[in-house]
C-alpha cells in the first residue's frame, strides 16, 4: 500500500511505502482474558464453583459464539488500522481504530533502539522493536514484526538516523558488529550468589517466619509473609540471572550493541553520544575479587544495564569506549570531603569523592556498595549549589550537576569555597565541553 | 560575598524594563543603580569576567505574600479568637495569639526570603539564587535551554506579577525567578530565548 507523501512545499516525493505489523499480532492479548477469568477464580473460589455449576452447555456455547468473533474482530481490526512508514527522517506510526493516533518520530532525536524477543514471540518467530525518544512518556513499539524484519528495520532506522542518503539506507544493512565482551554464566551466578540484598531478605525471612508462625500459628499468616519475602529473593537471584544471562557486549559503527536473555532475548542498541552517565557499582562481597557492576542512563530509556558484572580493568576499558575520551578516575584522584564534614554525616561522609577532569565530572559515594558516578561535561544541563544550615555552620556544600536522563549527581559536602569555584568552573567547562562533542547524525 | 541581600548587588544593570519595577528595598543605602544602556543588546552585562550583576527581585512579590499571609493569617486568628470565645468563655479567646504570633514571624521570614532572590544574567548563563537556611544557586547555561515560559496567575496578575521559568532537558533543574514585572519578564524571557537559540546545543 502506498500513498503520496506530500511535503509542505506542495512537492510530491519518493512515495512513502506504509507497512502492517506481523499478522500474528492480534493473538498478543489472548491471553489477557484467561488471565482474568483465572484471577477471578483464584481469588474468590467458592464463587467461582457455584458460578460454574451454573453454567449450562447453551449459555456457554452462546458466550463462545458471541465473545470469540467479538475479540477475533477487535484483534484483527487494530491490526489492520496499524501501519508504519520509514520517511527520509522520520518513522511514522499511524494506529487506532476510534481514536487514530499518529507518532512521527524524528530519526535523529531516537536515544535507543531495542529489539525484544519475549518467550512465546521466539517461538513465534517474531519480535518486538521498541524506540527511546526523550519526552514521551509512552513508549512507541511495532510489536509485533517478524524477527528477519525487525532487525532489517532496525538497520535501516539506524542508518537513517547516521544520515546514510535515503536511496543507500535500504542497502547499508546491519553495521558490522564487533563484540567487546561477553560474561561468562558462572560468573554471573556466582555475582549474583555474593549480592546481600538476596541473604538479607533470606535471613529476614528464617528470622521473621518462625517467629510469626510461634505467634499467630496460623499458616496463612505465615505464606502471606512468606511469599512477598521468597519473591524477593528470587527476583534478586533467579531473575535477574534469566534476564542477564550471556550478556554481550558489542560495538559497531551504529552505537553500543547489548544482547542479553535466557528466555526473552533483548537486543539493545544505543547509537553513539547517547550515554548520559555511567555509574560503576562496587557491592561489599564483589571487592575482593575486583568485580563492578556498570549502569548507564540514557536520556528517555529504561535501559539502564550496561555490564551486570565485569572485572574492573575490562570495564573501564568499556566504559573509555562508551564515553569517548573519558578514562575512569583512579581512587586515589578521587579528593575526600574536609574532615569537618563527619559532623553533617557521621562515619558515611567517607564513601564521599570527587574528582574533575579535562573530561568528566565524577563523584563516589557509599561506604560498603561504592558507586562512582561519572558524567561528561558535554552532557550537563545545569549545576546547582545546595547548601543547608547545618552545613553552612560547617563550612560544607553540595554541588549538584543535572543531566538530560533526569537524573542528578551530587558531589556531596565538598568545602564551601571549593563548591562555589566548582560551580563556576564546572558551568564553564560544561558550556564549552559541548564543542566537540558528535552531531545528532553521526555519520553525516 | 552573596549574603543574600539586595544590599550586595553592586551597581546593577537593570535596563529600561527592570526600572518600571521602582526602588529596590534596601538600595536606598546603595550607590544609585547605574543607568546604562538598555539590556537586551548587543552589550553584555558588565560583569561578565568578574563578579556577577545581581539582579534582585521586585517589592511587589513581597507585597503579595504579605498580603495574602495576613488574609488568611486574619481569618484564622478571627476564627481562633471568636469560635473558642463564644462557645467557652471570654479567656479562651487567647488562641487568637497563636496565629498571630505566626503572623509576625511569617512577616519577618517572608522579607528574609525574598531579599535571598536574585538572579544575573552572564555572557553564556543564567545564575539563580535563592533560599535563607537552605541556600541554592544554579547556574543554567543559555544553550541548555529547551523552553522559557512567563506563568502568571490570577492573583499575581493582580499585583502586575509575571514568572518566568526556564526548562532545560533535565527535569530536575528547577529555575524559577518569580514575582518580576510583566515587562521585564517578557524582556527577560526574550533576552533567554534569543541567546539560546545563538548557542544552542543537543543534549
Amino acid at each position: 500500500m502506498t500513498t503520496p507523501d506530500v511535503h509542505e512545499d506542495g512537492r510530491v516525493r519518493r512515495p512513502v511505502t506504509e507497512r502492517r505489523l506481523h499478522p500474528i499480532t492480534p493473538f498478543r492479548r489472548a491471553w489477557a482474558p484467561v488471565a482474568v477469568l483465572i484471577g477471578w477464580a483464584l481469588h474468590d473460589p467458592d464463587q467461582a464453583q457455584r458460578q460454574l455449576t451454573r453454567l449450562t452447555t447453551t449459555t456457554l456455547l452462546v458466550a463462545l459464539g458471541v465473545l470469540l468473533p467479538a475479540a477475533a474482530l477487535y484483534g484483527f481490526l487494530t491490526w489492520w488500522f496499524t501501519h508504519f512508514a520509514v520517511t527520509g527522517s522520520e518513522l511514522r506510526i499511524r494506529t487506532g481504530l476510534l481514536f487514530r493516533r499518529t507518532a512521527h518520530i524524528r530519526l535523529e532525536r531516537i536515544q535507543a533502539i531495542d529489539v525484544t524477543q519475549p518467550l512465546l514471540a521466539r517461538v513465534a518467530g517474531v519480535a518486538k522493536l521498541r524506540l527511546d525518544v526523550i519526552g514521551t512518556d509512552k513508549k512507541d513499539e511495532l510489536a509485533f514484526l517478524g524477527a528477519d524484519e525487525a532487525r532489517a528495520l532496525r538497520a535501516e532506522l539506524l542508518a537513517r538516523a547516521a544520515g546514510f542518503a535515503p536511496e543507500t539506507a535500504h542497502e547499508v544493512g546491519e553495521a558490522p558488529s564487533r563484540q567487546m565482551l561477553r560474561v561468562p554464566p558462572g560468573v554471573l551466578a556466582v555475582s549474583l550468589l555474593l549480592t546481600g540484598a538476596t541473604w538479607g531478605w533470606l535471613v529476614v525471612a528464617a528470622v521473621a517466619l518462625p517467629l510469626l508462625w510461634t505467634a499467630t500459628h496460623s499458616l496463612w499468616t505465615v505464606l502471606a509473609a512468606a511469599v512477598p519475602m521468597l519473591g524477593a529473593v528470587g527476583a534478586g537471584s533467579v531473575g535477574r540471572f534469566v534476564t542477564e544471562y550471556d550478556w554481550t557486549l558489542g560495538e559497531s559503527p551504529d552505537g553500543l550493541r547489548i544482547d542479553h536473555g535466557l528466555l526473552d532475548r533483548a537486543h539493545e542498541t544505543v547509537p553513539p553520544g547517547r550515554v548520559q552517565t555511567v555509574r560503576l557499582v562496587e557491592p561489599l562481597l564483589w571487592r575482593r575479587r575486583g568485580w563492578v557492576r556498570v549502569e548507564l542512563d540514557v536520556a528517555g530509556s529504561s535501559n539502564s544495564l550496561l555490564l551486570p558484572v565485569a572485572p574492573r580493568e575490562l570495564a573501564e576499558s568499556v566504559v573509555a569506549r562508551v564515553l569517548p575520551g573519558v578514562s575512569v578516575p583512579p581512587r586515589e584522584t578521587l579528593v575526600p570531603p574536609p574532615r569537618r564534614a563527619r559532623w553533617c554525616v557521621p562515619v558515611w561522609w567517607r564513601g564521599y569523592g570527587l574528582a574533575v577532569t579535562d573530561a568528566v565530572f565524577a563523584t563516589r559515594h557509599g561506604l560498603l556498595r561504592r558507586s562512582l558516578s561519572l558524567v561528561p561535561h558535554a552532557k550537563v544541563q545545569s549545576v546547582r549549589l545546595v547548601q543547608g544550615p547545618w552545613q553552612r555552620a560547617r563550612g560544607v556544600a553540595d554541588v549538584v550537576v543535572d543531566t538530560g536522563a533526569n537524573k542528578s549527581v551530587t558531589a556531596r559536602l565538598r568545602d564551601a569555597t571549593e563548591a562555589a569555584a566548582l560551580l563556576r568552573s564546572q558551568a564553564e567547562r560544561s558550556r564549552t565541553g559541548r564543542r566537540d562533542a558528535l552531531p545528532d547524525r553521526w555519520m553525516a | 560575598m552573596e549574603t543574600g541581600s539586595p544590599q550586595n548587588t553592586g551597581p546593577a544593570e537593570t535596563g529600561a524594563t527592570a526600572q518600571a519595577a521602582g526602588p529596590v528595598a534596601g538600595a536606598e543605602s546603595e550607590p544609585a543603580r547605574t543607568e546604562s544602556e538598555p539590556a537586551g543588546t548587543e552589550s553584555e552585562p558588565a560583569g561578565t569576567e568578574g563578579e556577577p550583576v545581581w539582579i534582585a527581585l521586585p517589592p511587589g512579590l513581597l507585597k503579595m505574600r504579605r498580603l495574602l499571609l495576613v488574609v488568611w493569617l486574619g481569618l484564622l486568628a478571627l476564627a481562633a479568637g471568636l469560635v473558642p470565645g463564644l462557645l467557652a468563655g471570654p479567656g479562651w479567646a487567647a488562641f487568637a495569639a497563636l496565629p498571630l504570633a505566626v503572623l509576625v514571624w511569617g512577616w519577618v521570614m517572608l522579607e528574609r526570603n525574598w531579599r535571598s532572590w536574585r538572579y544575573a544574567e552572564r555572557a553564556d548563563d543564567l545564575l539563580l539564587s535563592r533560599g535563607v537556611l537552605w541556600r541554592q544557586e544554579t547556574v543554567v547555561p543559555y544553550g541548555r535551554m529547551q523552553l522559557v515560559e512567563v506563568t502568571s496567575g490570577p492573583v499575581e496578575r493582580h499585583f502586575g506579577l509575571a514568572s518566568v521559568q526556564l526548562h532545560t532537558a533535565a527535569a530536575a533543574t528547577d529555575a524559577t525567578v518569580p514575582g518580576l514585572v510583566p515587562a521585564e519578564a517578557e524582556r527577560l524571557r526574550d533576552r533567554l530565548t534569543e541567546l539560546g537559540e545563538a548557542r544552542s546545543a543537543g543534549l
